[in-house]
């Protein structure tokens, strides 16, 4: 019985973990892409002709298979890298990705290091 | 330990003006610097009057070109109108007409009234094609040599200063 219960979980995580593709969400890309004719605004908040061509293109891309970091791609590829909310890692912005790791490490070192001077 | 405090105060505060000042003076708008010198990307547009579709490969016999994205309902098409058509008299230059968004009466009523300055005339009824060429807005104009690069994008109505250039650089 315990055999037959364990088999049962084991088939059903399986199944869970390689059976199932990954379901990219239109949704999360057009909220992680600028309106470029809008004030502030992402694709997905945005009704204008430029928002619905891009949900359009969008959608062609995941149908055609593209992951979610390959969309991204393309569209800095077409209108610059401002065209997405969240900058990629390159040389250029790199100190904006690694300065906050920076300042915990010197932040807590100096928390430390006072504790440690007042006891 | 006060000095070191100070010291650590006072780079924070340099960097936090530092940050205010870079991102306060860097420019934000779309530019096109990105699409500059690069070749054309593949594509494939369906003509506006006749079946089949125009594709990079058929840029190949051409000298230069100049992609220009329009439609009837679009103010700033009419004004730089004049523009394409005294370009369309240029013989090193072929015009790549591709009809943005439209209704085909109204797009044929137009060329009709204002003059036919397209040697190929193309149709993106979806806007889903402008994409490939980092189109937002219309009228939008790329010239492309015939190695296939972008030489330069023109982001609104072309001017006749736009004119003078364009015929600098076919020249």
């Amino acid at each position: 019985m315990k055999l037959k219960i364990f088999l049962v979980f084991f088939m059903f995580y399986t199944q869970s973990l390689f059976g199932i593709e990954k379901i990219i969400d239109p949704n999360t890309i057009h909220k992680n892409l600028r309106c470029l004719v809008c004030q502030g605004q992402s694709i997905s908040d945005s009704n204008s002709d430029f928002a619905q061509t891009i949900k359009l293109v969008v959608k062609d891309l995941i149908n055609e298979g593209k992951t979610e970091d390959e969309i991204y791609s393309f569209m800095s590829d077409k209108y610059g890298e401002w065209i997405v909310f969240k900058p990629q890692l390159n040389a250029q912005n790199s100190l904006l990705w690694i300065l906050p790791y920076i300042a915990l490490i010197f932040g807590g070192f100096f928390i430390f290091t006072l504790v440690k001077k007042r006891q | 330990m006060r000095n070191t405090v100070k010291i650590i105060i006072f780079v924070i505060f340099f960097f936090v003006i530092s940050v205010f000042y870079i991102s306060l003076n860097r420019e934000t708008n779309y530019n096109t610097s990105s699409l500059i010198n690069k070749e054309v990307p593949q594509f494939k547009i369906a003509y506006f009057d006749k079946n089949g579709s125009f594709t990079k490969q058929d840029l190949i016999n051409n000298n230069y070109t100049l992609i220009n994205f329009w439609a009837s309902w679009c103010g700033p098409c009419r004004v730089e109108h004049p523009v394409l058509m005294k370009l369309s008299a240029e013989n090193n230059l072929d015009i790549l007409g591709v009809n943005f968004k439209d209704k085909k009466e109204l797009a044929r009523k137009f060329l009709k009234d204002l003059g036919n300055p397209y040697n190929f005339l193309l149709k993106d009824f979806e806007g889903k094609q402008s994409v490939i060429f980092g189109i937002y807005g219309i009228p939008e104009s790329i010239i492309i040599n015939n190695e296939n690069t972008i030489i330069k994008k023109f982001v609104g109505p072309l001017s006749i200063d736009d004119y003078k250039e364009i015929k600098e650089i076919i020249k």
